[in-house]
């Protein structure tokens, strides 16, 4: 409006007070927000299971899960079965994660590593992690080698394919600028390589990791003697509905805690990076 | 006075962008020169031949640079990963964080060090770039438009920390713009790029004289093949 035009004598038009207008957004975030869902869940099951509407054979009550946890620690074999799962797993994981940064980086760096790592591993992905199982018995038997093999396979992929896709995706001004700057092959591998596919890395790590349990879930239902796996098809042989339940929460706690480890170290290992929802 | 750089007879051929049609070009030690010339002149393809990043060029013609050279872009281009401090030691022994210091607190910067270059604002980490030049003890600066990103503000800070920088050190420079103004007010001497020839050659003098500036400025304008309109004041 321009002040120094129109009538003068013109009455200035009413100003209103503005209404706040509502939020649109979701508003603030809690940081326990996420335990509603499950705790809900949690109670509907407590629900059902005190008011006898489910009945403990088809699923036990919660807190029948929780004294079958104590007297299976009790007894040691919890521990015992955890120990043999978590190093099978854990060993799986190291063979698939080494294997996949190192072709990762040998197909990433590479014109010639890229033609034919890279096209060999994307015809593999297409190839569900059950289907090779039993090839994987007629080259590693069905013993321990086995095992640590299929979990390997399925962690090397997310680990493959998320490092290789960030070396791909390193920006080519800093290799310029790694050219100008006059660097070493072995100070550019360091600092611009590394550093640029770590984030990569650990993405895979967290999907390699998730994969691996799974995997396990598989092998040790296959002629185990020992394990988790083990301890939940030995249940089912003897209809304990509860040592089932238990088995399934340690690999829910499991995997969950593994995740909550490898962010933790990704939060500690990329704290250079500015970003939303940390 | 031998040359510091010295180009004889330069052509590059891109299947995109940027042609060289045989480029001629002496700088002596000490010599801010600019190249100017409109986008698509051949200005950067230039440039970034003599940094020796033009891998995807063909081309003829020699070149002869001093042993140390820096380049500056248009971006700061800062490793996110790493602290400023480090972007400015990168590929440097260790032994030169001390000058690393130094020429951190040329550019203005003391006591930043350790930020992140996110921390840092668009101007502040074209510092940290300059000091990341600065460190190398350069005999030759490229610059390819390198404020070209920055607000006018941060753009004429940064104008007089370039220029009282390269009278210190006295660096040839080689300084790509596009800008009349700041090619005048920084550079001893402009080379105009057309068509990837070498148009015209301008000694710039008299830079405390407005008019004699203002005469110039109308001159190079003129060969860049712009007429300004005069200006309509009031109405």
């Amino acid at each position: 409006m321009n002040a120094h035009s129109g009538d003068l004598l013109a009455a200035p038009p009413a100003l209103i007070v503005p209404a706040r207008r509502m939020p649109l957004g979701p508003g603030l975030p809690s940081r326990q927000g996420h335990l509603l869902g499950p705790g809900l869940l949690l109670l509907y099951w407590a629900v059902l299971s005190a008011t006898g509407w489910l009945d403990p054979r088809t699923l036990p009550a919660p807190w029948t899960a929780i004294t079958t946890g104590a007297d299976l620690v009790r007894e040691g074999r919890l521990q015992e079965n955890l120990a043999v799962s978590a190093a099978r797993a854990a060993s799986g994981l190291l063979v698939g994660g080494v294997a996949g940064v190192l072709l990762a980086f040998l197909s990433g760096l590479s014109l010639l590593g890229g033609y034919v790592i890279d096209g060999i591993v994307q015809l593999k992905r297409g190839i569900p992690i059950l289907a090779i199982i039993p090839f994987m018995v007629l080259w590693f038997g069905i013993g321990e080698p086995m095992k640590i093999a299929v979990i390997a396979v399925a962690a090397f992929f997310p680990i493959y394919i998320q490092t290789h896709s960030a070396l791909r995706a390193i920006d080519l001004r800093f290799v310029e600028l790694a050219e100008t700057l006059g660097l070493s092959r072995w100070q550019f591998l360091r600092r611009i390589v590394i550093p640029g596919a770590l984030p990569g890395f650990l993405l895979g790590l967290r999907f390699g990791a998730t994969a691996a349990w799974l995997a396990l879930v598989v092998v040790e239902q296959l002629n185990a003697t020992s394990g988790i796996g083990y301890m939940v098809t030995l249940a089912r042989n003897y209809a304990q509905t509860d040592v089932m339940l238990v088995g399934l929460a340690v690999y829910a706690l499991l995997g969950f805690a593994t995740d909550y480890a490898i962010r933790w170290f990704e939060r500690r290992l990329l704290s250079w990076r500015r970003t939303l929802g940390r | 006075m031998s040359a510091a750089v010295r180009i004889r007879d330069l052509k590059r051929t891109f299947t995109l962008k940027g042609v060289l049609n045989g480029i001629d070009l002496d700088i002596a030690p000490g010599e801010f020169v600019a190249l100017l010339g409109r986008s698509g002149s051949g200005k950067s393809t230039l440039l970034r031949a003599l940094a020796g990043i033009d891998h995807e060029a063909e081309g003829t013609g020699e070149i002869a640079l001093p042993p140390k050279s820096a380049v500056i872009f248009q971006d700061a281009r800062l490793l996110p990963w790493l602290r400023v401090l480090d972007n400015i030691l990168l590929g440097q022994p260790a032994a030169a964080r001390a000058r690393a210091l130094q020429a951190l607190e040329e550019v203005g910067l003391a006591g930043r060090e350790n930020s992140w270059p996110h921390e840092l604002s668009g101007g502040e980490q074209q510092r940290v770039a300059l000091a990341r030049a600065l460190v190398r003890d350069p005999a030759l600066l490229l610059a390819d438009e390198p404020f070209g990103a920055l607000d006018a503000l941060t753009r004429i800070q940064m104008h007089d920390l370039l220029r009282r920088l390269s009278a210190r050190h006295q660096p040839a420079v080689l300084l790509v713009t596009h800008d009349i103004d700041e090619a005048l007010m920084l550079a001893d001497r402009i080379v105009m790029l057309d068509d990837g020839r070498i148009a015209a050659e301008v000694q710039v003098a008299g830079r405390g004289d407005r008019t004699l500036l203002a005469l110039q400025r109308k001159r190079l304008l003129a060969m860049l093949g712009v007429v300004e309109e005069p200006q309509r004041r009031g109405a």
